[in-house]
């Protein structure tokens, strides 16, 4: 027999009314704008953007907000807002290589033409905490240097150039390009789908991954052959028109991954890629997916699959935090009849091993009861 | 399509810059530009102001294949003036204000004569103000340039 229960409105609306007053916390205090969140908290809205896999300041900032800080709860948020809206289309590819650069690093080469950007970087920080940013402390303006407008090559074109490296990477698209938010994901997946996949992935996750295939894991041996960071622009063919409008610029990290490869019977030895794109400031992000999109090509450079970071499918239907936090949240909703029938089985196979073993042996007491 | 006696392409890429320069403004800015103008023109909206959504495509390695690469809130609004004038916008965020606005522009500019009196007062000022923007975070960017220099290790 089942029966519906219900209940719990009146407990529901005043666990609500309480989120909202805790989430406020004290009335004494000003409340945070969304332009103070998005502005002294950019890393963590950016992190929102990218997970939410939504490029819109103002909306992950609202939704950092509304979650108290909890980024995969603003992630959820960001995710949910996307589906209310209708999509207009496709963009152009963006050109990175025209990027208002912000910062540019290579571990490949000392001098490259562009040179060595560090940017707004935690890099060569102590890590030890200020003290002074507890109050609001006068920050001095940025320095600056007059340059002349050099164009800042990619590392992997100064690479190509000699032959060493493989190619950026064409993929049979013959259907078309794959887009994992039209199409159910479907194993082996093509690269273009693993990398919008991996693109909104859960931070976290990929980091340990990429960690895993440094560690031994599939091992690669990477350089980061360039990372950089900076604002392209955005252009979409608008049909009315016939031709192709900007729409304004976003701020992306990319990451190339430089890795070995010993070449085989085929192929001469060559250096082989791994790439990472990332809405924002988010330059681990960026490191990690490029590891791990590496690692995914296992197959396609004969490697043998041996360990977590290359398996297509245990990567792409576990990266992403909303459907990972979805399942293993959704435990702590009502079980109740499932759990009651659960008990009822338990009962019964106990009774029945008790009836199977010898009559003098004493059974232990059912801790519930 | 554009009814001027310039040639299509050179108005085209007329237009796309003053385009993008729309794009780029905030409301604010293109409205401060617009009430120095001091023109209040009938207009017909033909759609919009309406939010979506675009899909943001990047390329595999940088330039490779393309590959869908998240989304943005895209807004686009079209608007039709007594003349019969259409104009377009689409722009990045949620600003219905800055949609409407830009396609009006975008539909007076299509008249010769205006176009001159818009890029003067608007597209000019907004142009300079985001190179300005743009040279100075270049310019700071490049003040965390590393130059390397050689230790002198004593071996004659």
């Amino acid at each position: 027999m089942y029966v519906a229960v219900k209940g719990g409105e009146a407990a529901i609306d005043n666990a609500h009314r309480l989120l909202a007053d805790r989430r406020r916390g004290d009335r004494a205090v000003p409340a945070l704008t969304l332009e103070q969140i998005a502005g002294q908290l950019a890393l963590a809205v950016d992190r929102v953007m990218a997970e939410g896999s939504l490029y819109d300041r103002e909306l992950a900032a609202l939704a950092v907000k509304q979650s108290r800080g909890d980024l995969i709860e603003a992630v959820f948020l960001a995710r949910a807002y996307r589906t209310t809206l209708p999509r207009f289309g496709y963009s152009r590819p963006l050109d990175t290589a025209a990027m208002l650069v912000e910062r540019r690093i290579s571990a490949c080469y000392k001098d490259l033409p562009g040179g060595q950007l560090l940017g707004p970087t935690f890099d060569y920080t102590h890590r030890l905490l200020d003290p002074r940013l507890a109050g609001d402390v006068s920050i001095e303006e940025p320095a600056r240097r007059e340059t002349s407008d050099a164009s800042m090559m990619r590392v992997s074109e100064i690479l190509a150039q000699e032959g060493l490296i493989e190619a950026d990477g064409a993929i049979d698209q013959a259907r078309g390009v794959g887009d994992i938010t039209r199409a159910p994901a479907e194993f082996p997946m093509n690269r273009d789908s693993r990398l919008q996949a991996l693109s909104r992935g859960d931070e976290g996750f990929l980091l340990a991954l990429a960690y895993s295939t440094q560690r031994g894991y599939a091992r690669s041996h990477p350089f980061a052959g360039e990372i950089r960071i900076g604002e392209v622009e955005v252009e979409i063919e608008v049909p009315e028109l016939g031709f192709s409008v900007s729409l304004g610029r976003i701020q992306v990290t990319e990451c190339q991954m430089v890795n070995q490869f010993a070449g085989s019977a085929k192929a001469p030895p060559q250096f082989t890629r791994g790439y990472g794109l990332v809405f924002g400031q988010s330059e681990r992000k960026a490191m990690a997916m490029a590891l791990v999109d590496r690692a995914l090509r296992a197959a396609e450079f004969g490697e043998d699959v041996v360990a977590p970071a290359q398996d297509e499918e245990f990567v792409i239907a576990h990266c992403d935090n909303v459907q990972a936090t979805g399942f293993v949240e959704h435990l702590k909703m009502p079980h109740y009849v499932d759990f009651q029938a659960e008990l009822d089985l338990v009962r019964r196979m106990r009774a029945e091993h008790a009836g199977s073993t010898a009559p003098h042996e004493q059974q232990p007491r059912e801790a519930a009861e | 399509m554009i009814e001027t006696n310039q040639a299509p392409d050179e108005n085209q890429s007329i237009r796309q810059r003053r385009m993008a320069v729309l794009a780029r403004a905030d409301s604010a800015a293109i409205a401060r530009c617009w009430t120095a103008l001091g023109i209040d023109p009938t207009f017909t909206m033909l759609r919009g102001p309406e939010t979506g959504l675009v899909t943001l495509r990047g390329r595999v390695g940088g330039g490779g294949s393309p590959f869908n690469f998240g989304e943005a809130t895209v807004t686009r609004a079209t608007v039709r003036l007594e003349s019969g004038a259409i104009g377009h916008s689409w722009a990045l965020g949620r600003d219905q204000d800055k949609a409407r606005l830009a396609a009006i522009i975008d539909a007076l500019a299509q008249d010769t004569e205006m176009a001159g009196r818009i890029d003067e007062a608007v597209i000019r000022p907004l142009a300079s103000a985001q190179d300005t923007d743009d040279r100075s975070r270049v310019a700071e960017t490049a003040a965390t340039r590393v130059d390397f220099f050689t230790m002198v290790r004593g071996e004659d």
